[in-house]
């Protein structure tokens, strides 16, 4: 009956995505008239906080043999917690390690797997959730008909609920097996301190506009003064003037951040697919025709390098003023 | 060496999406199907691995007999045998079911999918997949390299990436990155002709259950029309963003 949540850490800390899934989890627990149980593997964070967010009880697993992320380890301890506490229902947020551990628990209990959720499910029976779909070009409804189901949530796409209250932490023993270590992590390479770009609030993201990428000193210092993620199009990552991993887009990554900025980008279809769910789009082309206009709320016909650096000017009075 | 690339036949990139039947189905009219792309990077992998090691690709679609011209075209880019599964998905469980059941008699050594297909991005069957045959899964993986039956493998992690280590076999979720765009395959006149030859076996599907069904398709609202700003005037715009929109 009840729902269980994992929490996904990052460096010990919970991740905001955290938090949102754990307030998913609980509206979902509260519409079926049963508590939402938060889980957490090889995470040093206060768990009680969890309880801010609707949790009634937080399970930590803290046994070595899961203290690095494995897909297969991870899948098996949070089906063990789920069948422990009898929940028929996992949130999940749709995270990189989220994505790669759904699937799994959902092929061991035999689960419905609606992935990329945007909503609170509008029906508990059957189980409807609507999801993005065609890289962001579509919404559809799904409906489970499983006795046991797992939902992935779009990170930044619901928010958070807070109550102010505790939750009470207990520990949860699972002890990875020689079958679910056929993988060894040799290595992790993240930059530390940057904002993920699922998870950011902000993202300014340049394009082929921008002639060279000896340019993106201006993009980096007007994210740096919102506090925001850098992307890229995808021309631009081909090209090799950023990093793959910046590239947004129907086959880069998906976003749907508070704000996003396009600068030297004209807003191509495949470019639209993964940046249309932001909530506000602002446009910064030299050419008025830019397709991109169209899917912006706010748009700036001018060259980037004179806009940019004015807008810099114009966001440090404002931060200085308020 | 076995390798086994999963293929979704997919709507272009450029294509407009339409539904149909009170909007509960895709309205495919008009539209060019294609190999999915997250596939073609996996393909294109294969295909590197191929020219090492003269291992043979088996390519496998889930799908109706409209989908065979996008096999072909895998076996025009140079995979050795297609297979298709004959029957029309219904959810991306019963399609890893499926595919499952073929890959059990097969021993492949390596399976390659792309991370999710651009249609219904659901990203479910390559981890279904491999659990269902009991093998390791990378998923988002960005980089691959094959020591005999070593594999190194690296995949996307939230803001950077981790290296992995593991044996044959296992399954890949591949994206771009496992290779470069510009690497990506064109298949040449020899190829297209060759590719007619190739086997291209149909199987039949057994029988399996949806445990997930569409109840209707949305196309996301129309926005208002833009506000246009005079670039003399970006004061306007953080006025805007703080008033307005209040983001800021």
């Amino acid at each position: 009956m009840a729902v269980l949540v994992y929490t996904e850490s990052w460096n010990g800390s919970f991740k905001k995505a955290s938090f949102e899934a754990v307030s998913y989890a609980a509206q979902l627990a509260n519409k079926i008239g049963t508590e939402a149980i938060a889980l957490t593997i090889a995470s040093t964070d206060d768990a009680a906080q969890l309880g801010n967010y609707g949790a009634t009880k937080v399970l930590s697993i803290t046994n070595e043999s899961l203290a690095t992320f494995n897909n297969q380890a991870y899948a098996n301890a949070i089906v063990a917690a789920a069948e422990a506490n009898g929940a028929d229902t996992i949130i999940i947020s749709n995270t990189n390690n989220g994505k790669a551990i759904a699937p799994i628990i959902a092929a061991k209990r035999n689960a419905g797997l609606i992935t990329n959720a945007i909503e609170l499910p509008s029906s508990t029976s059957p189980l409807t959730v609507k999801r993005k779909t065609f890289s962001s070009k579509a919404f559809a409804n799904y409906s489970s008909t499983a006795a046991q189901n797992v939902i992935s949530i779009t990170p930044n796409a619901m928010g958070t609920v807070e109550n102010g209250a505790a939750a009470q932490v207990e520990s949860f023993d699972y002890t990875a097996t020689s079958s679910d270590n056929r993988l060894s992590s040799v290595s992790v390479d993240r930059a530390t301190g940057k904002i993920s770009l699922t998870e950011a609030d902000f993202v300014v993201s340049a394009g082929r506009g921008l002639k060279g990428p000896e340019n993106w000193g201006m993009i980096e210092e007007l994210a740096g003064l919102l506090g925001a993620a850098t992307a890229c199009s995808k021309p631009v990552a081909d090209i090799g003037w950023r990093p793959h991993g910046e590239h947004v887009g129907q086959t880069g990554i998906a976003i749907n951040p508070e704000l996003y900025i396009a600068i030297g980008i004209s807003g191509a279809i495949q470019h639209l697919a993964g940046v249309n769910a932001s909530k506000n789009i602002v446009v910064i082309n030299t050419d008025p025709e830019a397709p991109f206009f169209k899917a912006a709320d706010y748009g700036i016909v001018g060259d980037a390098f004179e806009v940019v650096p004015k807008l810099i000017e114009a966001l440090k009075i404002h931060k200085a003023n308020n | 060496m076995k390798i086994l690339v999963c293929i979704s036949h997919v709507p272009d990139t450029t294509s407009k999406i339409k539904f149909t039947n009170n909007q509960t189905e895709f309205d495919g009219n008009g539209i060019t199907f294609v190999i999915n792309p997250y596939d073609e990077f996996g393909l294109t992998r294969a295909m590197k691995i191929k020219e090492t090691t003269g291992a043979t690709i088996t390519v496998v679609n889930v799908g109706p007999a409209s989908t065979e011209p996008t096999l072909r075209k895998a076996l025009a880019i140079g995979a050795d045998e297609a297979v298709r599964i004959d029957a029309e998905p219904k959810d991306a469980s019963t399609v890893a079911r499926l595919i499952a059941d073929y890959a059990k008699e097969q021993n492949f050594d390596l399976i390659v999918t792309g991370r999710e297909s651009i249609d219904y991005n659901g990203g479910i069957v390559p981890g279904m997949l491999a659990t269902y045959l009991d093998i390791p899964f990378v998923n988002a993986c960005i980089g691959f390299e094959l020591d005999g039956t070593n594999a190194k493998a690296v995949r996307e992690i939230d803001g950077g990436k981790e290296t992995l280590e593991g044996t044959l076999p296992m399954l890949i979720a591949g994206q771009k990155g496992l290779v470069d765009e510009k690497e990506l395959r064109i298949p040449a006149m020899r190829g297209i002709m060759m590719a007619r030859k190739k086997p291209l076996s149909v199987i039949a599907a057994g029988d399996t259950t949806a445990s997930t069904t569409i109840v209707s398709f949305e196309l996301p609202e129309t926005k208002a029309a833009c506000t246009m700003i005079d670039a003399g005037n970006v004061e306007q715009l953080v006025e805007l963003l703080h008033t307005e929109a209040k983001v800021i």
